[in-house]
């Protein structure tokens, strides 16, 4: 209890005096989680758009393996990806292993069934009339996934900030494929596991707080951007929708 | 401008229509009138190409439809559609306006003017900043109709536009189709269950049943010489039952209801078992005795008045002549004869408004 105790409060001296290693963590963790939410979003919405526009044979049996890989194991995205780019991988090559490169690759493969799946949801939430009406009015096959898409762009929202979630709070792919190497690849997550082995419940527990404040902050902002919308369409007169 | 030949669609087992021949002439307006669930519908969805006909195939101003989606979608554009339900997407009306345009990559300054107009003309000026989704039904559909309209279709289809809407919104939307119709030159499919819409716009029409374009026609052969019972019931006919066509010459028939006699104009020969359709408001009613056969081409049928049905600033009266009439009168001739129930009087139907048909 009292090793708790101080950790907590050494944790929050770490936080208040902006320790530069902590700082230095938290910062590669949003550049690699942000950059593999935004890779995986350019895929995801597009490619999400295709499945859930074109009718064709195996559609529903692909529906359900992109759903199950919701659930996918970290490590086995870590394994996969660590074999294709290990030196004797088929993309050795590039030497992507253990370089936050690799940890954008893993954890976009990673989020990347959520967000494809989620946006598929959101768009078979839009009226089907909706895409009937474009469609007769002249739309091209992308000209009306991009109106549908808008049409559900808070639950596609809602997809990504959920792949941003799994990515900043997943262990196994940064372990894997970054190896958590000091200055270079440690983030957030393997400094907890790291630093807890070793004793060092304060920086862990700052660790932990710190990933905490980034998901409120992910929620807060979200909510900004949710509210933000409402009131453009509260400003077209009409007010909010019955 | 549009040719159906043979056209057939099925949704898995099911065949929703089938065997459809219609040609729609350039810069008329025809009416698919047919009960719900008849396939009118699914005919106007193939006719926008939304859907591609499982058998037969449809042309439309000489080009062949059934080629690879971007020619399917340069002919779309051609036409526009208005749909039952109107869906209208969660923006302004304006933007909401604009998407037919847009997709075609008009210019923004032109696509403003145009929207402007096409507000005017469906009378919702003022509304263009809007949030479509909190419309009424009404405006909805004249939002929906402006959305087509805009992008200057050759071919406008409606499905059932005014089905829900009160008769004020009925009647706007009824005048814009006309109009369009007659200023524009714009070729209109209009679906409706409601025969007396279809009496005030169209010029021709098809009745839709069962998935079957079973007549099409001129207002006069559909309302008048409907092919079987089940139209004749939904143009407003009760046909009657029963008949057998006693002698046939020359087309002058007389058909026999047990001991009642009724003479009509019918190529079907003797022995024929038939019914006929008798249009209520071509039969005039007189006290008993008034009648005086002008020519033999006339029925006088003597009957029992069994029913008084108030109409508007008509009254329909159900008659027993053996076989049961109904006449169409004004209130006021209804008052001057005194007709009550249970009074005595004398039908008079031309033969000519005898319509007869096989009944099987």
């Amino acid at each position: 209890m009292e090793e708790i105790i101080a950790g907590i409060i050494q944790a929050f001296q770490l936080i208040i005096s902006l320790n530069p290693e902590l700082l230095e963590v938290t910062a590669l963790s949003l550049a690699i989680s942000l950059s593999a939410t935004a890779i995986a979003t350019l895929i995801a919405i597009p490619l999400g758009g295709l499945i859930h526009f074109r009718e064709f044979a195996g559609k529903r049996v692909l529906i359900t393996i992109i759903q199950t890989l919701y659930s996918v194991p970290t490590v086995i995205i870590g394994l996969v990806i660590f074999l294709l780019i290990s030196r004797s991988g088929p993309f050795g090559f590039l030497g992507m292993l253990f370089t936050p490169a690799g940890m954008v690759i893993g954890q976009t493969v990673l989020i990347l069934p959520i967000m494809v799946g989620l946006t598929i949801t959101a768009l078979s939430g839009v009226d089907r009339n909706i895409r009937d009406t474009l469609i007769s009015l002249g739309a091209t096959e992308s000209q009306s996934i991009i109106q549908v898409v808008r049409e559900a762009r808070f639950a596609i929202l809602g997809a990504v900030i959920l792949g941003f979630g799994r990515a900043i709070s997943e262990v196994g792919v940064a372990m894997m494929i970054g190896g958590n190497i000091r200055g270079a690849t440690r983030v957030l997550t393997t400094s907890i596991a790291l630093e807890t082995g070793m004793g060092n419940f304060g920086l862990s527990i700052a660790l932990g707080i710190v990933l905490l404040i980034i998901a409120l902050v992910v929620v807060l902002i979200m909510n900004l951007i949710t509210s933000g919308a409402l009131a453009e369409s509260d400003r077209i007169r009409g007010g909010p929708q019955a | 401008m549009i040719r159906i030949s043979g056209v057939g669609k099925k949704f898995g087992d099911r065949e929703v229509v089938s065997g459809i021949e219609l040609e729609i002439r350039p810069g008329e307006i025809f009416a698919l009138i047919g009960p719900s669930g008849s396939g009118k519908t699914t005919l106007l969805r193939l006719i926008n190409l939304l859907d591609r006909p499982t058998r037969g195939s449809i042309t439309f101003d000489g080009l062949n439809t059934d080629g690879p989606e971007h020619e399917r979608l340069a002919i779309r554009r051609r036409m526009a559609m208005v749909f039952q339900k109107p869906a209208v997407l969660n923006t302004t009306v304006e933007q909401n306006i604009s998407f037919g345009l847009q997709f075609r990559g008009m210019e923004r300054g032109q696509i403003r003017d145009r929207v402007t107009r096409a507000l005017e003309m469906v009378g919702l000026s003022g509304f263009s900043k809007r949030r479509a989704v909190t419309l009424s039904g009404g405006e909805m559909q004249r939002v929906a109709i402006a959305r087509a309209l805009v992008t200057g279709p050759e071919v406008l289809l409606l499905d059932e536009p005014t089905a829900n809407l009160d008769p004020l919104s009925t009647g706007i939307i009824e005048n814009l189709i006309l109009q369009v119709n007659r200023e524009k030159k714009t070729t209109v499919i209009i679906a409706t269950h409601d025969m007396a819409q279809g009496q005030r716009l169209a010029h021709r029409m098809g009745v839709v049943m069962d998935g079957q374009l079973v007549q099409a026609g001129d207002l006069y052969e559909i309302f008048y010489h409907p092919v079987n019972r089940a139209i004749a019931l939904f143009v407003g006919i009760h046909p009657v039952r029963g008949g057998i066509v006693e002698s046939n010459e020359k087309n002058l028939a007389t058909v026999a209801f047990g001991g009642v006699r009724i003479q009509a104009i019918t190529a079907l020969h003797a022995g024929e078992k038939v019914a006929v359709c008798i249009r209520p408001e071509e039969v005039t009613l007189a006290l008993p005795g008034v009648c005086t056969p002008a020519s033999s081409a006339r029925n006088c049928l003597d009957g029992t008045i069994t029913h008084l049905l108030p109409f508007g600033p008509f009254t329909r009266v159900n008659i027993d002549c053996t076989i049961p009439l109904t006449a169409l009168l004004t209130r006021r001739s209804c008052e001057e004869l005194g007709l009550v129930k249970g009074r005595q009087v004398t039908a008079t139907i031309k033969a000519t408004a005898v319509h007869v048909i096989r009944d099987t």
